[in-house]
């Protein structure tokens, strides 16, 4: 039996005014449709189709086939032997280790009392407001190549150093400082997410969980709060796979140039904008591209798969 | 003294999650939190002390880390200077504020319709462009940067003012969150609304945006940031230094002018690129952290 106020709404309303319902319901969607189509859709499908020429930006673009992606393969010497083991490197301890840490963070913030909670959730969450132009005054001074960087300063006061290191500039140092810089602002709306999920679980699934056995906080985390709050832990799974690609210009910001010292710090998006931009090569460059949307949207079924709904 | 259930009753209070007290036990938390927070904390705490030291503190030796005769010069050249091209900050300033305010209102109220009509109402494509949203979640913007370049060329906004603002107004993120949020208002609030005579638009404005305030103030933050803080837009598709914005004049002082003075005036201009950010932030926190209750994919 449909309830009530369904059948009323029969009653009430014609046939005409249900379409007119569904004429408006286009009139709402249109705008943001239409930019979503304009600047999202069709990137990515120029990006497949480009995938597939070699264009130079002067000329017509002409249908290579897997041309790119062979020559990604087989013969890109800086991709294979850097872009490849610094991406992964990046995004192994930058992804995962940053969600863990959003995670920790969040459950321990929920275990304080609410204006305490407060304050550390702003602190911890206020480095993911600093995007990008405050790079350049911030950690380019910490990390400034000579005496006068703080860093350096602070390490030959205690006397670990005698000579200032150019941290930005050096193949050793730019990555670390890279993940560190990452880490430290990857506590952002999937942090958020997830302590907002941690409060909101209903307190009786606690009681009954000591009733059952439950012995221990640690116990109360892996067998109460992450099952209940699989839908924020996938949605901020979801925003650190996206954080990690996406902020993954860092080591350009750092150190200044593209390609980075020595492609110490040369991520998959850098080698993309290289070709594009510097040698032009946008048919490679788009080719880069889909691979790496490819890797986006991989990990992130895996994410899928490891906290998504069964019935999904 | 209490019975003794309602002392464990009390002590459960203050040890469980979401505690209404402190309890001693909190200390073991705070502990590991408190430094964290301080490793947090110290770069913001830089950008603020850097932004008001004098030149001869910038440039001492040994460098000090906070300020010890604050002093609002770097603001006064930052407010004075003007770029070689001849344009003053205040210009920079402006188009940063028209573009982001611009952009927050057309992409709060483009994603709440497209919310609203995704989740009450019926059309055909309905659930495919849900679908595609959800996957456009995953999307990184960066990743085809040279193919949108090459849309936009194509639609003619290359040194348009237009470009800072139409390629930041769907949200999907933002799409995501609000449509979460409407799918919780019960349909028979909106069908006796219908039988009251109310159209669509009357709904949506009186009923469903009232009720998805707190989804709103966060799309509002993420497009804040997005857009207050974006230089790639001028630098990459503007020519004309009159249309560029905040952000990317921003960067270049520590680039293109003398980079003793720059020092000074970019520590300047980088606390008031984030005071902002931090501002609407503080504001909206409760809202923000309320609809990130209803985040989930499911």
């Amino acid at each position: 039996m449909k309830p009530f106020v369904a059948r009323l709404r029969g009653l009430f309303m014609s046939k005409r005014k249900v379409s007119d319902r569904q004429r408006i319901a286009y009139v709402f969607v249109f705008p943001y449709a239409l930019m979503f189509f304009i600047f999202i859709v069709v990137p990515v499908a120029a990006a497949i189709g480009l995938a597939f020429t070699y264009f130079d930006t002067v000329r017509t673009p002409y249908f290579v086939g897997f041309e790119n992606f062979i020559n990604i393969l087989t013969s890109d010497v800086e991709f294979m032997q850097y872009v490849i083991p610094n991406t992964l490197k990046y995004a192994v301890i930058v992804g995962p280790g940053g969600y863990i840490l959003s995670f920790l963070l969040a459950w321990l913030l929920a275990q304080l009392t609410p204006k305490v909670r407060t304050v550390l959730a702003l602190i911890i969450y206020s480095p993911s407001l600093t995007a990008g132009v405050t790079m350049a005054v911030l950690w380019k001074v910490i990390f400034a190549g000579d005496e006068t960087g703080y860093l350096n300063m602070f390490l030959m006061n205690i006397g670990a150093i005698n000579e200032p290191i150019a941290w930005l500039t050096s193949k050793e140092y730019l990555m670390p400082i890279m993940i560190g810089v990452t880490l430290w602002s990857s506590m952002g709306v999937g942090f958020l997410a997830m302590l907002a999920g941690i409060l909101n679980v209903n307190q009786d699934l606690y009681e009954a969980g000591y009733i059952d056995g439950i012995k221990n906080k640690f116990q109360e985390m892996i067998y109460i709060t992450i099952p209940t709050i699989k839908p924020q832990m996938l949605f901020g799974a979801v925003m650190a796979i996206v954080g990690t690609f996406g902020a993954s210009g860092i080591g350009v910001a750092l150190s200044g140039s593209n390609p980075t010292p020595q492609y110490a710090g040369q991520l998959i998006v850098n080698h993309i904008e290289f070709f594009g931009f510097t040698k032009y090569e946008m048919g490679y460059a788009a080719a880069l591209s889909v691979i790496l949307l490819l890797v986006v949207y991989a990990v992130s079924r895996f994410a899928f798969r490891l906290f998504g709904s069964k019935d999904e | 003294m209490k019975p003794p259930s309602k002392r464990r009753r009390s002590k459960f209070q203050a040890t469980k999650i979401n505690p209404s007290r402190f309890h001693p036990v909190q200390l073991r938390y705070l502990a590991v939190l408190l430094p964290i927070s301080l490793v947090m904390l110290l770069p913001l705490l830089f950008i603020f002390n850097h932004a008001f030291k004098p030149f001869e503190e910038l440039f001492a030796f040994p460098p000090r880390f906070l300020v010890k005769n604050p002093t609002m010069a770097n603001f006064r050249n930052l407010f004075a200077l003007t770029g070689t091209s001849g344009i003053p900050m205040s210009r920079y300033l402006f188009n940063s504020l028209v573009v982001t305010a611009v952009v927050i209102v057309v992409s709060i109220l483009i994603a709440t319709l497209a919310g609203y009509a995704l989740s009450k109402l019926n059309f055909r494509g309905k659930k495919t462009l849900n679908e595609i949203n959800t996957i456009a979640l995953m999307f990184v913007g960066v990743a085809v940067t040279i193919p949108r370049y090459l849309v936009i060329e194509t639609l003619g906004l290359i040194d348009s003012f237009w470009i800072h603002i139409l390629p930041y107004l769907a949200v999907p993120v933002g799409l995501f969150l609000v449509k979460q949020f409407i799918d919780q208002i019960p349909n028979e609030l909106l069908d006796a609304a219908r039988i009251d005579g109310a159209n669509e638009w009357q709904i949506f404005g009186k009923i469903v945006v009232p009720l998805i305030k707190p989804a709103i103030a966060t799309i509002m933050i993420l497009s804040f940031q997005t857009v207050w803080n974006s230089a790639d837009t001028s630098a990459t598709y503007i020519n004309t230094d009159a249309l560029k914005t905040f952000a990317f004049y921003m960067g270049t002082l520590t680039t293109n002018t003398n980079p003793v003075a720059g020092q000074g005036m970019a520590a300047a201009a980088s606390l008031i690129m984030f005071v902002p950010n931090l501002v609407i932030f503080i504001f909206l926190q409760s809202k923000v952290i309320d609809t990130m209750a209803h985040s989930g994919i499911k």
